[in-house]
């Protein structure tokens, strides 16, 4: 049993460079060996075989900017879970009431997100949603 | 500091051993598909087609490798290298056999889960770097599923995190010696299950790479062997998701008679081919049912789960009898 960092995160040093040299091998041998022929069809980018139409520098669904940002909410809540569930056994009912106190938070938060239609991903349940708001209105 | 050769040893044991299954991986597909499909599978090179992968492996490296000149060429060259290099690093804190892990981190768990956060890195830059519509979409597709399913993947683990009392991955194996965690902790594991498909970007769950809308998805421009190492790291993570559950929740290498490390390629070889049957069986959902069923249904189980879990423990804090 490891007793130091050093003796402990050593070997992890030790597996990323062979990682790095598999995958650097790889790329590498691959770019060796392979064949290059030039072509101008080929080298437009793939659209079911049509002219491409612009580039892919495009906009695109404000809902991913919206996973983004829920993720980000609930991974800290994550976060903080972690260490609570190792020292848990050591804190006893007290821990236990701290985190459903936590956890009631949080899930205010979500139900919140949930009403304003954050989770929803079909463009329909907007609609409906909206529609709904309008009559609430 | 002394230094001794035996990690090097482990280590070199643990990534060829992984990366065998991961191109075995290749072979074993194909053949259950076929058997699960009434047809035969690759069943022509070598003994029951199994030198089809060396085929396989001679074929992809002899293939150009082509990078498009539209594309932003570093990061088009460094993604599939990402996945690669995070997978193989979190084989580094399985315990394989009692004694056998290259680095026995007090943070196992953590560690997995921050290499698979890394790994988003690797599609959703690939398809970024693609300049290429369908990539774009496969890419985005895959970094806001792999993010979702991260977080219930993290809170469906912290049942077992709490019976344990440890993210050390050899204590939770010591910790379900009179009982296997998939008893105590079921919804865990289902939970874990899902999120490790969804996390691997496997069937049902592979729409960042859905065939029929988005061609290859985040992968579309790829080829020769850099398309190779995304699909060598999907075998990879299979690997390392079923080892994992066959840790946390099947008691990795306990079992009577048999040795511990045949216990443990046992329990792995046996999820892997479940992985392989859900693909065979499971029709795919739509994109907005994949995230609404991780944020509206997986969420508050893994909530649940957690809390009930905590209850329970605290209510048996005396005995202690898991």
């Amino acid at each position: 049993m490891p007793t130091t960092y050093a003796e402990t995160y050593f070997p992890l040093l030790i597996q990323i460079l062979i990682a790095l040299a598999v995958a650097g091998g790889m790329i590498g041998a691959s770019a060796f060996v392979g064949r290059k022929i030039k072509d101008r069809v080929k080298n437009s980018p793939y659209e079911s075989g049509m002219e491409p139409v612009g580039n892919a520098r495009e906009r695109y669904s404000v809902k991913f900017y919206l996973v983004a940002m829920v993720f980000i909410l609930f991974d800290i809540e994550a976060i903080f879970l972690y260490p609570w569930a190792v020292v848990y056994r050591e804190l006893r009912l007290f821990g236990f009431f701290e985190m459903l106190l936590f956890i009631a938070l949080v899930l205010c938060g979500f139900f919140y997100i949930w009403k304003k239609g954050v989770l929803d991903w079909s463009t329909e349940a907007h609609g409906e949603r909206e529609q709904e708001n309008k009559r609430v209105a | 500091m002394m230094i001794s050769p035996y990690p090097v040893a482990t280590i070199f044991g643990v990534l060829i051993v992984a990366l065998t299954i991961a191109a075995g991986l290749i072979w074993l597909e194909r053949r259950l598909l076929a058997l699960w499909q009434d047809r035969y599978g690759p069943n022509r090179v070598g003994p029951f087609g199994l030198f089809q992968v060396m085929a396989d492996m001679i074929k992809i490296f002899f293939k150009e490798d082509w990078i498009p000149p539209f594309a932003d060429k570093t990061i088009f060259v460094i993604a599939p290298a990402i996945i690669m290099v995070t997978v193989l690093m979190s084989f580094a804190v399985l315990p394989i056999a009692p004694g056998i892990v290259v680095s026995d981190l007090n943070v196992g768990v953590l560690f997995i889960l921050a290499m698979s956060s890394l790994g988003v890195y690797s599609v959703a830059l690939a398809g970024w770097s693609s300049d290429n519509k369908y990539s774009l979409l496969g890419a985005l597709r895959a970094a806001a599923q792999m993010l979702s399913y991260e977080v219930f993947m993290g809170l469906s683990i912290m049942g077992v995190v709490l019976l344990a009392g440890s993210f050390n991955l050899v204590q939770i194996i010591d910790a379900q010696r009179g009982l296997w965690f998939v008893i105590p902790q079921f919804l865990g594991f289902v939970l874990f299950l899902i999120a490790g498909v969804a996390e691997t970007r496997r069937l049902p769950f592979d729409l960042p790479e859905a065939e029929s809308e988005l061609v290859a998805g985040f992968h579309s421009e790829y080829s020769g062997m850099k398309f190779g190492m995304f699909f060598v790291g999907e075998y990879l993570g299979i690997t390392l998701i079923s080892s994992l559950i066959a840790i946390l929740f099947l008691g990795g290498w306990l079992g009577p008679i048999l040795p511990p490390i045949v216990w443990f390629l046992l329990k792995t070889f046996l999820l892997i081919c479940f992985f392989i049957l859900l693909r065979a069986s499971l029709p795919r959902p739509r994109f907005d049912q994949l995230m609404t069923w991780g944020w509206k249904v997986m969420l508050p189980l893994a909530v649940a789960n957690l809390l009930v879990t905590g209850a329970i423990v605290v209510a048996t804090a005396q005995g202690r009898s898991f």
